[in-house]
C-alpha cells in the first residue's frame, strides 16, 4: 500500500478551499495552516503564465524528517503516510529544518504538526478532507498499488512533476502538467 | 526579461517567510558543546603524553569549568525545546541515524566523565579541601589509578561532542548551507580553537600560554582552509549551493562573517598571536578573547544563515 495524491495544476483555481477544510476537520489553530496554495507566475509580458497548485506534505518515501527526528515521533505508519505522535516529540524543530518543503510547523501545544493524509478518515474508506471540498475536483487520492485507484488512473493519462526530486526524497504528491 | 513569481498563501509562525525555528540557543548550545570538546580534549592529550605538569592548567583545572558549559548549553538546549515536558524522551531510544539523538546520548557521556575528570583533581588543585566521606576518598583513588582509562575514553568522546555540533547542521540536506560535510570538521577545529584560547586565557603559566598560542596559530590556519573549501565546494555546486554561498558573499551575511568570524576572530588573533611569539608585547587576554568571539560568532551566523538558504521551487 503507498498512498499517494495528484493534484491537477490545470483545474485548480487557488479558491483555498482545500486549506479551509483541512483547517476544520483537523482543528489546525488559527493563524497555522497544513496545506496552502501556491501560485507561480513566469514567463516575459504578456506572455505569461500561471500555475497554481494546492501543496502540503509530500508523505515522501525517503522522508528527511523521519530520519533526523531523535525520539522516534516523527514516522511512518499505514501506506507510507509520515506522521507525528505527539506525546513522543519534543518540539526540537530538526523536523521542522529538515524538509525542504517548510511542510512542518510548530504547533501552539508544543509538538510539531503537519499534514497526515486525514490518515483518520482514510482508515475508514474515505477521502482526505481537501479532496472531499475540492469544488474543481483537482485532487486525486488513492493508493498507488491499486492499479483503479483515482491517483493510479490519473497519473496513467497524464504528465506530472514532483516538487524538488533532486532533494531525495522520493515526494508521494504528483502535481499533473 | 524573463521573471518568476512565487506567491504563497502560508504564513506558518517560524517557517515563514524564512524559516527562524532555532534562534540564540542552539548556536549557545553548539559554541560551549564545542568549546568543552576542545578543553577536554587537550587535557586527555597533554595527560596521555605525560605532559600533566607541565601544562597544569589544561590538564587539571579548566577542565573544572567543563561541567558548566556542558550544564548551560544543556539548559539552552532545554529551553529551545517547544514540548519540555517530554524532553525524556530523547533518553528512551537511540536513532543512528539522527545526529540529535547520538548527540544527546554524547552529552550524556561527556558530562559525567567531566565531572569525574574534574572531581578527580579537585584536592591537587585545592590542597585544603576535605571530601567529608571516605567512600569519596576511596572512589577518588579508583579514578587516579584508572585515569589513563578515562582520559582514553575522555578523548575520544571530546572529538566525537566537537564534530557532532557540525554534524548536527550537515546532515540537513533541506538546508544547502548547512549541507556539507565540511562543517563537522569545520566545528571541531573552532571549538578545539576556543578550548585552546581557554586555556591561554585562564593560565598563568608563560610556557603553557605559548604552547597554546602556537597551537591556536595552527587551528586559525586549518579554520581558514576549511572555510576556503567550504566556499569553494558551495561555488562548484548546485545552484541551491551556490545560492547559499552567496549569503557570504555579498548576500546579507557578507559583513558580519567576514567582519565577525573572519579578520576579528582569526586573522586579528593570530596577527597578534604572531606578532607576540616574535617578542613583542600584546596583553594576553585580547587574542583569545576575539578567538572566543569569533568562535561564538560562527555558530551563530551559521546557524542563522543556514536558516535562509533553502530549496526554490
Amino acid at each position: 500500500m503507498r498512498y499517494a495524491m495528484a493534484i491537477d495544476t490545470k483545474k485548480c483555481v487557488g479558491c483555498s478551499d482545500c486549506v479551509v477544510a483541512c483547517q476544520t476537520e483537523n482543528n489546525v489553530p488559527i493563524g497555522y495552516c497544513r496545506d496552502w496554495i501556491v501560485e507561480v507566475t513566469d514567463g516575459t509580458y504578456p506572455q505569461l503564465e500561471l500555475e497554481i497548485r494546492s501543496e502540503r506534505c509530500n508523505h515522501c518515501e525517503n522522508s528527511p524528517c523521519v530520519r533526523c527526528c531523535p525520539t522516534g515521533a516523527s514516522h511512518y505508519s499505514d501506506g507510507g503516510i509520515v506522521l507525528v505522535t505527539e506525546d513522543m516529540c519534543i518540539g526540537c524543530g530538526a523536523c521542522i529544518a529538515s524538509c525542504p518543503y517548510d511542510a512542518r510547523y510548530p504547533h501552539p501545544d508544543g509538538h510539531v504538526d503537519k499534514c497526515t493524509f486525514c490518515i483518520h478518515r482514510v482508515q475508514k474508506g474515505q477521502n482526505p478532507a481537501c479532496v472531499e471540498v475540492c469544488p474543481t475536483k483537482c485532487l486525486y487520492f488513492g493508493d498507488l498499488d491499486d492499479p483503479n485507484s483515482d491517483v493510479s488512473n490519473i497519473l496513467k493519462k497524464r504528465k506530472y512533476k514532483t516538487l524538488i526530486p533532486e532533494a531525495g526524497t522520493k515526494p508521494q504528491l504528483y502535481f499533473l502538467i | 526579461m524573463k521573471e518568476e513569481l512565487i506567491i504563497s498563501g502560508r504564513m506558518n509562525y517560524k517557517v515563514d517567510p524564512t524559516l527562524h525555528i532555532w534562534s540564540w540557543e542552539i548556536p549557545l548550545y553548539l559554541f560551549l558543546g564545542g568549546l568543552a570538546a576542545g578543553i577536554l580534549f587537550f587535557a586527555a592529550l597533554y595527560y596521555l603524553r605525560g605532559k600533566e605538569n607541565m601544562y597544569k592548567s589544561a590538564v587539571k583545572w579548566v577542565p573544572m569549568l567543563t561541567p558548566l558549559f556542558l550544564v548551560i548549553g544543556l539548559g539552552a538546549l532545554f529551553l529551545d525545546l517547544h514540548h519540555k515536558p517530554y524532553f525524556w524522551r530523547l533518553y528512551t531510544t537511540i536513532k543512528f541515524q539522527s545526529p540529535m539523538s547520538w548527540g544527546a546520548w554524547a552529552l550524556m557521556v561527556v558530562t559525567p566523565i567531566s565531572i569525574i575528570w574534574s572531581g578527580s583533581y579537585v584536592r591537587e588543585v585545592f590542597p585544603k579541601w576535605d571530601w567529608k566521606f571516605q567512600w569519596i576518598y576511596t572512589i577518588e583513588k579508583y579514578i587516579i589509578e584508572n585515569r589513563r582509562n578515562l582520559a582514553w575514553i575522555m578523548i575520544v568522546f571530546a572529538v566525537i561532542l566537537g564534530i557532532y555540533t557540525g554534524i548536527l547542521l550537515s546532515a540537513f540536506n533541506a538546508r544547502p548551507l548547512w549541507n556539507t560535510s565540511i562543517m563537522g570538521p569545520l566545528f571541531l577545529v573552532s571549538g578545539l580553537s576556543a578550548g585552546a584560547a581557554l586555556i591561554m586565557l585562564l593560565s598563568n603559566d608563560p610556557l603553557e600560554r605559548k604552547k597554546f598560542s602556537q597551537i591556536d596559530l595552527l587551528l586559525i590556519a586549518i579554520e581558514m582552509v576549511l572555510i576556503i573549501h567550504m566556499f569553494m565546494g558551495f561555488r562548484a555546486s548546485t545552484d541551491v549551493q551556490i545560492e547559499a554561498a552567496a549569503l557570504f558573499l555579498g548576500g546579507p551575511y557578507t559583513l558580519p562573517f567576514w567582519i565577525f568570524v573572519v579578520f576579528l576572530g582569526m586573522v586579528l588573533p593570530a596577527f597578534l598571536e604572531f606578532w607576540e611569539l616574535k617578542g613583542n608585547h600584546i596583553p594576553a587576554y585580547i587574542p583569545p578573547l576575539l578567538i572566543l568571539f569569533g568562535s561564538l560568532m560562527l555558530r551563530f551566523i551559521i546557524v542563522y544563515a543556514g536558516q535562509a538558504s533553502r530549496y526554490l521551487y
